[in-house]
């Protein structure tokens, strides 16, 4: 087993400044424990979504999905960043927040398959992936909505004296809709123990995100419309996020209110699966699939002295439990049709008339 | 006591026996709302439980739905119903969904106040009566009280209910006097109340229609005309049997609507009528609506357009034959 002697190294210490603004400059030292639980949870989205590629070129799962390939290492520090009991709030883009949280990979391939195994049987899909018992509050698919819902969550924590925090991902499109505005000024007026995490990958769906925002930093540059400091990350960076994550975190526990933080990061893929993404530069591609969080994590985690072997069988390990969920997904059947009428009220039904 | 005085008996009643009752809303605290009916909630209450938000519809309901799904029962204001236009995303894909989508993980138990409905030359964009856009969004349950007692003992049951609750006062009936009786008032969704028995005709009304529909039954009752009126009370859960009750006796069904005329809940109640009980018509089912436009400001313009009581004697005589 591997030792805790990459604890103090220098690798894993982030120094965190922005580019937008001068903000406090820190040092955090992840633990060499939560490192090696977040290059894991980052092998397992990646070959999750990997695996959910192939299965939608196979047809077998359904309707649409939109990948976060590219952008695991934010999705993965806050896992670990978050405790149990913290809320998170997740976009269409969603998959890799939900498994972050701890929820079985099995479980949401079969609701992308629409299967009868699925997280919600099928009656959700891949935007809408939901665990309340994993604290995985929802993946909303109305661009700004789910901002104002994680400020909900955050002030019943506050009124129930809970410590609970909520975090909210959402992409840059989303500052530009109303909903992002007032969400950012009530959880700011209110000191909402609310963390909201602008996923800036450049690209809204089709259109580049500096093509329709007058600032540069779509979020950063915002911050201060709502009294909060600008921050902005390199999002392929694990360590640097997981700093960030626990820092925010930590002043929301602390009654200090809201953050905004722009992690900057890139979506390798199209928009969703009916894009291939063609409209991007080639060299803009190149080099930011250069800077792929997953092996980038890899060849630091090297460096620090965790042995090679220690990773390969952690990747072996990862790649059978792929396998796995990949065979009990498709084992799962369909969902019955009398699901449909279930669940629209409290009652198990959907009977709207006596 | 007066419709406007019973929301804020209401909310205190509910926030008084259960505190994981909050109530938000623009101008709800401090104010007391625009039209007074939640004075003296924050005074009581205090401002945690009872909070004033900014001009921000979608907030308010977002802050409502987080708040509820994570173990508070909070009971958000839209000062008017019009602005529901504003903030319809929050309801309709949000709320109204999120138990389905999530194969019941999700539990909404909250209420959301508005104030609905014409009467007081205040324009197109403060008057409409928008409880059919409710109506249509399946898992929402749409209440409109007509008397104070209602107003108190509907709210209660909206407030005790699981699930999300929309819930339209009337904006002209908030002087309207009625008894109350002292102790704890809760009522029940989806139970519809003949608020005037009679043998000839039945008229369905919601919210201000009810009183003007009563008016209209004694009007008809000096031309020897005895007409039934029951108060729907609840649009969803829709009280079905009540009506047909009624209908299977009077032979007659005539709708009082405020709601502009297409899709109104007169619509989905004149269909299943027809089809489950045409045999026992004895005469066409006539509909009362508003006519199908933008409600004018001017008091002669208004009073044009929302269902009269001679509108209603009309119809029921169409009705007739």
């Amino acid at each position: 087993m591997f030792t805790r002697r990459a604890e103090t190294d220098s690798l894993a210490r982030a120094t965190l400044a922005t580019p937008a603004a001068e903000v406090s400059k820190r040092e955090v030292i992840t633990p060499i424990e939560t490192r090696l639980a977040m290059y894991r949870k980052m092998l397992e989205m990646r070959g999750f979504e990997k695996r959910a590629h192939d299965l939608f070129l196979q047809g077998l799962v359904k309707g649409t999905s939109h990948l976060g390939l590219g952008q695991e290492a934010i999705a993965a520090a806050f896992g670990q960043a978050m405790r149990s009991d913290d809320y998170t709030f997740a976009t269409y883009r969603g998959h890799n927040h939900t498994l972050a949280r701890g929820v079985p990979m099995a479980p949401v391939m079969a609701e992308l398959m629409g299967r009868a195994g699925g997280l919600m049987a099928g009656k959700g899909g891949s935007m809408h992936l939901t665990s309340v018992q994993h604290g995985m509050m929802g993946s909303y698919a109305i661009v700004g909505a789910h901002l104002t819902i994680a400020n909900g969550a955050a002030w019943s924590a506050k009124v129930r004296g809970t410590d609970q925090v909520a975090v909210c991902f959402f992409g840059d499109g989303t500052t530009n809709i109303g909903a992002f505005h007032e969400a950012l000024n009530l959880a700011a007026i209110w000191k909402l123990p609310v963390i909201f995490v602008c996923e800036n990958n450049l690209w809204m769906e089709y259109t580049r995100i500096d093509a329709v925002t007058p600032v540069a930093h779509p979020a950063a540059d915002r911050a201060c419309g709502y009294g909060l400091a600008p921050v902005l990350v390199d999002g392929n960076d694990a360590d640097v996020m997981y700093a960030i994550a626990t820092d925010a975190i930590a002043r929301s526990r602390a009654g200090e209110g809201p953050s905004l933080i722009e992690a900057l990061t890139y979506r390798q893929g199209g928009h969703s699966r009916a894009d291939p993404g063609k409209y991007r530069p080639e060299e803009e591609l190149a080099s930011w699939l250069e800077r792929d969080p997953v092996p980038a994590y890899r060849a630091r985690l090297l460096a620090n002295g965790v042995p090679a072997a220690e990773l390969e069988e952690m990747a072996r390990v990862v790649d059978a439990e792929i396998e796995q969920m990949t065979e009990i997904a498709k084992a799962s059947p369909p969902p019955p049709a009398w699901l449909v009428e279930r669940d629209v009220f409290a009652d198990g039904g959907a009977s709207w008339r006596r | 006591m007066t419709y406007r005085d019973a929301v804020a008996a209401g909310i205190a009643q509910e926030m008084a026996r259960d505190d994981s009752v909050v109530f938000l809303g623009e101008d709800v605290a401090a104010a007391g709302g625009v039209f007074k009916a939640t004075a003296g909630l924050l005074e009581r209450f205090g401002p945690e439980r009872v909070v004033d938000t900014p001009i921000s519809e979608q907030a308010i309901l977002g802050a409502a739905m987080g708040a509820a799904m994570t173990g508070l029962r909070p009971i958000a204001e839209i000062m008017f119903s019009d602005f529901f236009a504003v903030c319809w995303d929050i309801v309709a894909n949000e709320i109204a969904k999120t138990r389905y989508m999530t194969n019941g993980q999700v539990s909404l138990p909250l209420v959301i106040r508005s104030c609905n409905g014409g009467g007081v030359r205040f324009g197109a964009q403060h008057s409409q009566s928008v409880e059919n856009w409710a109506m249509a969004v399946p898992g929402l349950k749409v209440v409109a009280p007509s008397t104070p007692r209602d107003v108190m003992g509907l709210l209660a049951a909206a407030v005790r209910d699981p699930d999300p609750v929309l819930f339209f006062e009337h904006k002209s009936l908030y002087p309207l006097r009625g008894d109350v009786e002292n102790g704890e008032i809760v009522e029940e969704l989806g139970r519809a109340l003949v608020r005037r028995e009679g043998v000839g005709v039945s008229i369905v009304a919601l919210a201000a229609m009810v009183p003007r529909a009563i008016e209209a039954a004694e009007e008809l009752d000096a031309e020897g005309i005895s007409a039934e009126v029951i108060d729907l009370r609840t649009l969803v859960p829709l009280d079905v049997s009540t009506v047909a009750e009624s209908v299977s006796k009077t032979a007659h069904l005539v709708t009082v609507e405020e709601n502009p005329r297409l899709c109104g809940w007169g619509a989905e109640l004149s269909s299943i009528v027809a089809e489950e009980l045409i045999y026992k018509l004895d005469g066409p089912i006539v509909r009362v609506t508003s006519p199908h436009v933008p409600l004018p400001a001017a008091d002669a313009l208004e009073d044009a357009v929302l269902p009269s009581v001679a509108r209603i004697v009309e119809g029921v005589k169409r009705s007739l034959g």
